[in-house]
């Protein structure tokens, strides 16, 4: 055999991906009930101070001489990052929110692995990265009536680990190439009938892969399916956006992950339509923020207190949630950080609790286990 | 069962040399020919890049930052290409398998790209020496590796009332602790108390790495007097009562009973006959952790020889048996171009949802088939067996013949038919690689 393997090369796997433009449809005997959640985990912990710019406290530019992005105000006291400036008639329809000021409990190792294991496993600092084996949105698939194995899908390439645990959820990356023609795939279809397993995933596979999510890059693609799903039979939803470390060249470095962030929510709002979207809430949180002052390569590095997107037309939008603690070095976590005035689960139980019903004592013990549900204000309407 | 069977359950399939239980146990009780034929990385290879990297960062040097980078990057890949080509060219496929399992054991992964070689450095250092030794001495070598000692967060744990928990503010992190009685040792259902973990992770302070040394005891953070773990008491300074401790917990019963059961459902069932989970533990009682001795009773026990294939293959596994099928030898992965390793191997490891060394948690990768077959992973697989082969070798092979020299006699008859039924060689190649008979074990 003449072999080409590896020595010369070879180009991307095949991506004339036949249409299959029917899709699986599950029957379900009862959902839990018409809302939406969509939960983005921000890898790499955002610059909230750079996102939603506190321009009204007198510390910010003093500690910001350089790292300021171009800003539009949102209330006189905050401003929001021209990145997203897309999402304005969000904020001016009252469907666009923030929290600023939150954290996990993490505190000081400021490493993004253990951030994110403790973002995702929504425990207390009580147990150490990998402790948890599920992610708080998996025990509430647990707990939540009326749940099935098609209610929460976990979309694109990362692992995700808040949606990992004993409960089912679906999984798909919408840039996933399955290039089958019809011959070949009847072929496979007669192969795999009489493997109740491989029937199965093959099946929702073709459906799937045959699925017109839309062109675009990926994270267009991630939430023009995640809409897919969610105007079916899903409620739940949970997908990472990564480049968010920007330790040097902030100003623009930042860009690119904000315009990613911008593009998935609109995309989700019109993919999900009015109707929907109405009964849909996006969260968006990251492992923890950065430091209050700009580092000396024009970046930010790693700190605590950070800032959350919420957004959906079931959220209470128009405002920036969260007890400012101001920038002044006392007013500091650890004197260099945004001091946290609020733990992130805090927020996120709430909506659970708004959004599914989901009993307080269900909330603290099981979903955030250990968590102490301070009488945050809610971000669903 | 025979040849064949013994290749496809315990190795990575066809086409294989002729093989039995007694040659099987004989090759991995002989020298580890894979490892040298085939170096991976050291961890006296990483740790100057780790130093490069932390003081260009201390000094803002970018340049030597990349420099670093890429370094780690090529380490890394020069492991991962190690790990393939062992696992395609060793006429010893067993010890690779096994190496598998007992790395997923002991389970780490990168916290940052920097050390993205370090899971396969622990692998070669603590875990290959000792697939066909004692279970206790793969204990003690992991335990002691900087790598679990990082992953699991033992540098971060000090003593509360060792000279150094009195100054500072850091105090005991029971991580390491933890993960060895409820996933090394015991298991997490097994009677242990939050005391025996609290006592424990008292044991082990002391444990730590520093930056030119690697793994040290350090003495100023170990927390005096005497730990009272599972009713055993431990006293003395050093590393001696810790060594007695990994010791007496690895010859508990309830850890026999632990691996005996993970052995029997990653190499036979995902749920396995009592019968089997049974011998294993016996063998592991009756020999004192003896893994050669475990690895014999698994090979020759009536119910791991049943020829009804109800395993899922792992990614990995499903990758190396696709291109030992295709003929691919070892020296082409090693030579291979980093770009066309990385779109033809890596990249789909991961879209089948197994990146290379990156488990996600310290309990390793799932193992019921129910969490491999799903529709990305099977999509992943079908995509990679219709469209790689072609660019793999060339021509195809007819994929009737294909079709004996991976399966030979194990394909059901819509395999069969199918294959012949096939347009091009590529549907037919594709068919074969993509079928349940395929990937099955």
């Amino acid at each position: 055999m003449d072999r080409r393997f590896f020595l010369k090369g070879a180009g991307v796997l095949g991506c004339s991906a036949a249409a299959h433009p029917w899709l699986t449809t599950l029957a379900l005997a009862e959902a839990p009930g018409d809302n939406r959640l969509v939960v983005i985990i921000l890898r790499g912990a955002m610059d909230g101070l750079d996102v939603v710019q506190p321009r009204g406290d007198a510390g910010f530019q003093a500690a910001r001489p350089g790292v300021r992005s171009p800003a539009a105000d949102l209330d006189g006291f905050f401003a929001l990052n021209d990145g997203l400036s897309g999402l304005m008639p969000l904020w001016a329809a009252s469907e666009l929110a923030f929290v600023h000021a939150t954290s996990t409990p993490y505190r000081d190792k400021r490493s993004h692995f253990d951030g994110q294991d403790l973002l995702e496993a929504g425990t207390g600092t009580d147990l150490f990265s990998g402790a948890q084996r599920d992610g708080w949105l998996n025990r509430l698939l647990q707990v939540l009536p009326g749940a099935g194995s098609e209610t929460a899908w976990a979309v694109g390439r990362e692992a995700m680990p808040v949606l990992t645990g004993t409960a089912p959820a679906q999984s798909w990356a919408p840039d996933q190439d399955l290039a089958v023609t019809a011959p070949a795939r009847a072929l496979l279809e007669h192969v795999y009938a009489d493997d109740a397993l491989f029937h199965a995933a093959s099946h929702t596979a073709f459906g799937l892969a045959g699925m017109e999510a839309g062109k675009g890059q990926d994270v267009e693609l991630i939430a023009g399916f995640v809409a897919e799903r969610l105007r079916e039979s899903a409620r739940i939803a949970a997908f990472s956006l990564t480049g968010w470390d920007t330790h040097k060249g902030q100003m623009r470095g930042i860009r690119q992950p904000l315009g990613q962030l911008q593009s998935a929510i609109l995309r989700l709002r019109d993919g999900l339509g009015p109707q929907v979207w109405g009964k849909t809430a996006v969260l968006a949180m990251t492992e923890f923020g950065r430091t209050v002052h700009e580092n000396g390569s024009g970046g930010t590095d790693h700190g605590t207190g950070g800032a959350m997107l919420v957004a959906g037309g079931a959220v209470r939008g128009g405002m920036v949630h969260g007890r400012w603690p101001g920038l002044a070095e006392a007013e500091r976590y650890d004197r260099r950080d945004l001091m946290p005035t609020s733990d992130v689960r805090d927020w996120a139980a709430g909506a659970l609790m708004a959004l599914y019903g989901i009993d307080r004592q269900v909330l603290e013990s099981t979903v955030f286990p250990g968590l102490r549900m301070e009488a945050a204000p809610s971000l669903i309407l | 069962m025979d040849s064949d069977g013994y290749a496809i359950r315990f190795g990575f399939g066809l086409p294989a040399r002729a093989t039995d239980p007694a040659a099987m146990i004989a090759a991995l009780a002989g020298p580890d020919r894979a490892a040298t034929d085939w170096p991976g990385v050291t961890l006296a290879n990483l740790a100057p890049v780790i130093r490069a990297n932390r003081a260009a960062r201390k000094a803002k040097d970018e340049v030597a930052q990349r420099s670093a980078r890429r370094d780690a990057d090529a380490l890394a890949l020069r492991g991962a290409k190690a790990t393939f080509a062992r696992a395609l060219g060793s006429d010893d496929p067993f010890r690779e398998r096994l190496v598998a399992f007992w790395a997923d054991h002991f389970t780490v992964a990168p916290t940052a790209r920097i050390e993205m070689a370090l899971p396969g450095i622990l692998i070669d250092e603590a875990i290959r020496p000792h697939v066909a030794g004692r279970f206790a001495d793969m204990l003690r070598a992991v335990t002691t590796h900087p790598a679990m000692i990082v992953y699991l967060n033992q540098e971060a744990s000090v003593g509360p009332t060792s000279p150094r928990g009195k100054r500072q503010k850091t105090g005991l992190n029971e991580n390491l602790a933890r993960e060895l009685l409820e996933l090394h040792t015991m298991g997490v259902g097994a009677a242990y108390t939050q005391g025996d973990v609290r006592e424990l992770a008292e044991l082990l302070t002391g444990l730590t790495i520093a930056p030119e040394q690697g793994f040290i005891f350090d003495p100023r953070r170990a927390e005096p007097g005497p730990e009272t773990v599972l009713g055993v008491t431990y006293d003395g300074a050093g590393m001696q009562p810790i060594l007695q401790a990994l010791d007496d917990l690895a010859a508990r019963p309830e850890t026999a009973a632990h691996l005996a059961r993970k052995l029997a459902v990653h190499f036979v069932a995902d749920a396995p006959d009592p019968a089997l989970v049974a011998a294993l533990e016996a063998s592991l009682a009756r020999t004192g952790g003896n893994l050669l001795a475990v690895s014999e009773a698994l090979l020759t026990h009536p119910a791991a020889l049943d020829t009804k294939t109800v395993k899922a293959r792992q990614p990995f596994d499903f990758l190396v048996a696709a291109l030992r099928a295709l003929g691919v030898q070892p020296g082409e992965i090693v030579e291979a171009a980093p770009k066309a390793f990385n779109r033809l191997v890596l990249g789909p490891l991961e879209a089948m949802g197994q990146p290379f060394h990156r488990a996600p948690g310290p309990d390793g990768w799932p193992e019921a088939e129910a969490d491999w077959i799903t529709p990305q992973g099977l999509a992943a697989r079908i995509e990679w067996a219709l469209q790689a082969p072609a660019r793999i070798v060339r021509p195809l092979p007819d994929p009737r013949e294909f079709l004996t020299t991976a399966l030979r006699g194990r394909a059901g008859d819509r395999l069969v038919w199918a294959v012949s039924a096939a347009e091009s060689a590529r549907d037919g190649v594709g068919l074969v690689l993509a079928s349940p008979e395929f990937n099955r074990r």
